[in-house]
């Protein structure tokens, strides 16, 4: 690792402050950015630590239904409510305990990892990503592999998610890593089912539209039988070809639409 | 250099860091206690999980710098002050729990965590909550005996899957 000076600010208006500065580089749980720090994959001149920010943390229902989770809430607090039970059971499952005790709903967007969890689940529920500057909604928000729409220095402070009428995670767990080789979020909305899909393609997360139409009229398995992904933009590496992922997000989106009821 | 403190296995400590210090390294180089250990440095073995705040962490993946003003425990505040083992511990040594004896620091402090949370732990619940652990020697099988057996459970239920 090489060396960086470290900041502990406790207002989200001293972090952006402090990240404004050249090089420097948000911490949340370091459950990927100190990792990365020891490859020499990232080298911030400063580390502007995010865990001193009450306000960045913590859990609430707004007027309009929706989950807001502030941006630097651990997976085992988010693991842990119960107004929304599919993210419960997703956050429940990131890596391993210790795991979930440190990493954060905003570090896990933010990072993008195209076999992360949270993405999946903040597409499919439709959700709007607050940022210190601007409100950006999940659609807009992922850009490509490890690619999103923040800035240089912008954080996100806060995460609202709408809660569906019916929803579920399936993950096929890459057993070395615990990360997806596949995940499946499926959410039926008052207003049409969207299905987003983590782990299988080379874009990152992606909504798989023709699922979304078919399960819009029919809500069941039986609605997608012998469907499966297109298998042209698939991750292929020694873990499985793209052909099996795009099988198994045909298996994951059915098995997630069981588990939904 | 920065000044860091916090409170380690009851007693106050301090000492000088940098920013990239890691907790696991000012426990062991500063403070002298080496019960913590490093298997991998990736995040991935969990030897070196420690208590920050009552919540089991990775020492290797948190920064000292973090833990400014924080509790934390280690192994060797695990033991009574006269040397005596805790629950754990004992079941460890009991049902044969450790083999070259690498991991047990930190499939202690996950296993005590555990049972702070959940007192009674099934079976499959305690292998679930070990995800991080991993073990080279003893095929699991006794480290979740032992966690049986430290939270008044009977060991003897224990499956070899
Ligand atoms: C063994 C292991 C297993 C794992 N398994 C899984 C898994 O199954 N599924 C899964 O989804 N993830 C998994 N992870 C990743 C884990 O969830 C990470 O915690 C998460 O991806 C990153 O969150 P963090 O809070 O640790 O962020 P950090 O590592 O601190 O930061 C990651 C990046 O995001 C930036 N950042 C952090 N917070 C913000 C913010 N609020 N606003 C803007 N930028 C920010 C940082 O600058 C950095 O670039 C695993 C990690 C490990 C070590
Ligand atoms: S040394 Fe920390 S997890 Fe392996
Ligand atoms: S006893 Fe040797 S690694 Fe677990």
């Amino acid at each position: 690792m090489y060396a960086f000076d470290f900041e502990r600010p406790s207002t989200i208006a001293d972090a952006v402050k402090a990240l404004g500065q050249d090089d420097a580089q948000a911490l949340a749980g370091g459950q990927t950015l100190i990792p990365s720090l020891k490859q020499r994959l990232a080298m911030p001149s400063k580390l502007v630590s995010l865990a001193g920010i009450d306000e960045m943390r913590g859990i609430c229902v707004d007027d309009g239904g929706r989950v807001c989770i502030g941006g630097a809430t651990i997976h085992a607090d988010v693991a842990a409510q119960e107004h929304y039970p599919a993210l419960a059971a997703l956050a429940g499952n990131i890596g391993d305990p210790a795991v979930r005790n440190r990493g954060t709903i905003g570090g896990s967007l933010a990072n993008n990892d195209p076999s992360a969890c949270y993405p999946s689940a903040a597409l499919a529920s439709n959700a709007t990503i607050v940022t210190n500057t601007r409100e950006i909604a999940a659609d807009d928000f992922f850009t490509g592999l490890f690619e999103t729409a923040l800035e240089d220095g912008e954080i996100i402070t806060e995460v609202k998610l709408p809660v569906p009428e019916k929803a579920a995670y399936m993950k096929f767990e890459q057993p070395a890593s615990r990360f997806a080789l596949v995940g499946v979020f499926v959410a039926k909305h008052s207003d049409g089912v969207r299905v987003a899909v983590t782990g299988a393609s080379n874009g990152g997360v992606f909504r798989w539209t023709e699922a979304e139409e078919a399960l819009s009229s029919n809500f069941s398995a039986d609605a997608l039988e012998g469907m499966s992904a297109d298998a042209s933009n698939m991750i292929s590496d020694v873990h499985g070809s793209g052909a099996y992922r795009a099988h198994l997000t045909g298996v994951m989106a059915r098995r997630a639409v069981t588990a939904a009821g | 250099m920065p000044q860091v403190s916090m409170t380690v296995n009851g007693k106050a400590a301090s000492g000088e860091i940098e920013g990239r210090t890691l907790l696991v390294d000012f426990l062991r180089d500063n403070l002298g206690l080496t019960g913590t250990h490093v298997g991998c440095d990736t995040s991935q073995c969990g030897a070196c999980v420690v208590h920050v705040n009552g919540k089991d962490v990775k020492a290797c993946s948190v920064f000292a710098a973090e833990c400014e003003g924080a509790e934390v425990v280690t192994i060797e505040g695990m033991a009574g002050p006269d040397g005596s083992l805790n629950a754990v511990q004992q079941a460890f040594q009991d049902h044969h729990g450790l083999q070259c004896g690498f991991c047990t620091p930190g499939m202690v402090m996950t296993a005590a965590a555990l049972l702070q949370k959940n007192p009674k732990p099934s079976e499959s619940e305690i292998r679930d909550y070990l995800e991080g652990n991993i073990c080279r020697c003893t095929g699991y099988h006794n480290i979740v005996k032992a966690i049986m057996a430290a939270s008044g459970q009977d060991a003897g239920q224990v499956a070899a899957e």
